[in-house]
């Protein structure tokens, strides 16, 4: 346990948390379409039921998830600025409906409030919901998604395996890449840096005895890497067979049936 | 320099899911001058420990004393900088800090960090890498082009240049080939000898500590599990295989012997003892008394 803990630490992509949930068993290309097509249908509801009844609807996927809800409420906190920032600008630049106050080119009317909260709802539903799919599918599950999902482009010559290799080889490495990083501040720390204190300039120069290391083991790490997979006789992407297969379940299907219906009650819904 | 630990507990990343908590009421005493190696497993909390010696790490129960400084929870990330100065730690694989365009440059960037002027620095850039076992030449070349063992050279020179009171060496010899191992090795000796540095050597191999330690600590899960002289701590053969530490080399040949009928009254730790009580038993003057 502690060391998967010690692991998870390190991994800031999202943050995977292992569990045996319905949501975690879906099929990551199933999770990934239903978030991004979650996010564009977002935006047809526009009056309070709709935006009751996607609440409710992320609501029930949480839940299936049997994360605890602290975990999603993270994910707003570096965020919250954004959302108080673009919810206060509509509530004060938006006029029509009853006016409560104005001054200036500034002004509080029903419909600024209206518009800013539906604009906070979107913003928390989605975070909710990317935070989903992060905290459900491993990262390589999640890039092997991409790769299976960018398939057909293959046809219009896009380098389809080449991008879903460099994507798997980055994740498994910010990890590897995150230590490193702590490891050579705390070496340049014992070594009088200083990297809180001081003027801007001074803040800037101090990241330069972090940030060359890096690179140049970047540079090593990669040589090595590249050298080390040639030697187990990686010749490109042809002709390769894949050790992960995805399988796609009848579950999945009815998940993305689930949005389609959705997406049929939000019209109903919407005004 | 005395550095002392009173029961000091650490978590990581404490009050969330990731809590984890990594050290258990450590007790633990560096004597000013003495030659202290921590040893224990991986995961055993070494590391942290040794981030508590320079302040990286504050404690989350308990204090730590650094000469005159006293380290608590609540202590101010600020003005650390003269505890950083005494307290020098060279890390695993130290070559990954090196930065500079030049050897000198590299050497000189601590001191310079400590307020050292530039000409004072250089020179003590000279005088390190000297001691280092380099020569003049490589001043003015790319740390980059050198060799391995020549890089982590360079970098514990770097250590050196900020003339520390103590130095916390974290496996200083892991990777390197044997020659370049006792080199090193003998070199801290010297530095701990002549210029009366306090030494804290974390490592794996029991032969070190037996050869040049004073006094150790054993950790086991966050926790000291034994800790005194290296006599004290590796008397007990059966426990260091319990715990699955190494045995020094002399005693577990020793221990053959004395499996075929010879008789210590106490286990030889380092070669020579085991060499004066062959010599002594075939009859002959003990040489290294």
């Amino acid at each position: 346990m502690q060391e998967v803990l010690r692991l998870m630490n390190k991994l800031i992509f999202g943050r995977y948390i292992p569990g045996d949930s319905l949501i975690h068993r879906l099929d990551p290309r199933a999770k990934l379409l239903a978030s991004f097509y979650f996010i564009g249908i977002i935006f047809l509801a526009n009056n309070w039921q709709s935006y009751l009844f996607l609440a409710a609807f992320t609501m029930v996927a949480v839940l299936a998830s049997k994360i605890n809800l602290s975990f999603f409420l993270k994910g707003i906190r570096p965020l919250i600025w954004l959302i108080i920032f673009t919810v206060a600008l509509q509530m004060l630049f938006t006029r029509g409906g009853t006016l409560y106050w104005s001054w200036g080119v500034f002004s509080l009317s029903s419909y600024g409030i209206q518009n800013g909260l539906f604009i906070f709802c979107r913003f928390v539903l989605i975070i909710f919901m990317s935070t989903l799919l992060t905290l459900t599918t491993p990262p390589l599950s999640m890039s092997d998604a991409i790769e299976s999902l960018l398939n057909p482009l293959k046809r219009f010559h896009f380098p389809v395996h080449e991008i879903a290799l460099m994507l798997s080889i980055a994740l498994r490495f910010v990890p590897t890449l995150m230590d490193e990083t702590e490891k050579i501040m705390n070496a340049q720390r014992a070594r009088g840096v200083d990297f809180n204190d001081g003027s801007l300039v001074q803040k800037v120069k101090a990241i330069v005895p972090l940030l060359i290391p890096l690179f140049v083991s970047s540079f090593n790490r990669a040589e090595d890497l590249a050298t080390a997979m040639e030697a187990r006789g990686y010749r490109g992407g042809e002709g390769r067979s894949k050790y992960r297969k995805l399988q796609w379940m009848n579950r999945d299907t009815i998940v993305l049936l689930i949005f389609v219906i959705v997406t049929i009650v939000l019209f109903f819904l919407r005004s | 320099m005395d550095i002392r630990f009173e029961k000091v507990n650490y978590v990581y990343q404490p009050n969330t899911p990731f809590e984890q908590r990594a050290l258990y009421d450590i007790d633990l005493d560096i004597k000013q001058g003495s030659y202290t190696a921590l040893v224990g497993h991986t995961g055993s909390g070494k590391s942290t420990l040794l981030q508590h010696l320079n302040a990286l790490l504050k404690p989350t129960e308990g204090q730590v004393i650094i000469g005159d400084r006293k380290i608590t929870p609540t202590t101010d990330n600020k003005n650390l900088k003269p505890v950083r100065k005494k307290v020098g730690i060279v890390f695993q694989f130290p070559e990954a800090q090196l930065f500079e365009e030049t050897v000198a440059k590299d050497i000189a960037f601590g001191p310079k960090n400590f307020g050292v002027k530039e000409e004072a620095a250089l020179i003590l850039a000279k005088e390190n890498l000297q001691m280092v076992g380099l020569d003049e030449s490589y001043l003015e070349r790319s740390p980059f082009e050198l060799s391995g063992g020549q890089m982590r050279r360079v970098a514990i020179a770097g250590v050196l240049a900020m003339e520390p009171e103590v130095l916390v060496l974290d496996e200083p010899t892991a990777g390197l080939d044997p020659m370049g191992r006792k080199e090193m090795m003998e070199m801290f000796l010297r530095l701990h000898r002549e210029k009366k540095i306090t030494i804290v050597l974390v490592t794996h191999l029991m032969d070190d500590v037996t050869n040049f330690a004073d006094y150790v600590y054993v950790l086991e899960k966050g926790q000291v599990v034994k800790h005194g002289t290296p006599q004290n701590v590796f008397d007990d053969v059966e426990w260091l295989k319990e715990k699955q530490l190494g045995v020094p080399q002399a005693s577990a040949f020793a221990e053959k012997m004395q499996s075929r009928g010879a008789k210590f009254t106490e286990l030889p730790l380092t070669e020579n003892e085991l060499a004066d009580w062959i010599v002594k038993h075939a009859g002959g003057p003990a040489t290294n008394e």
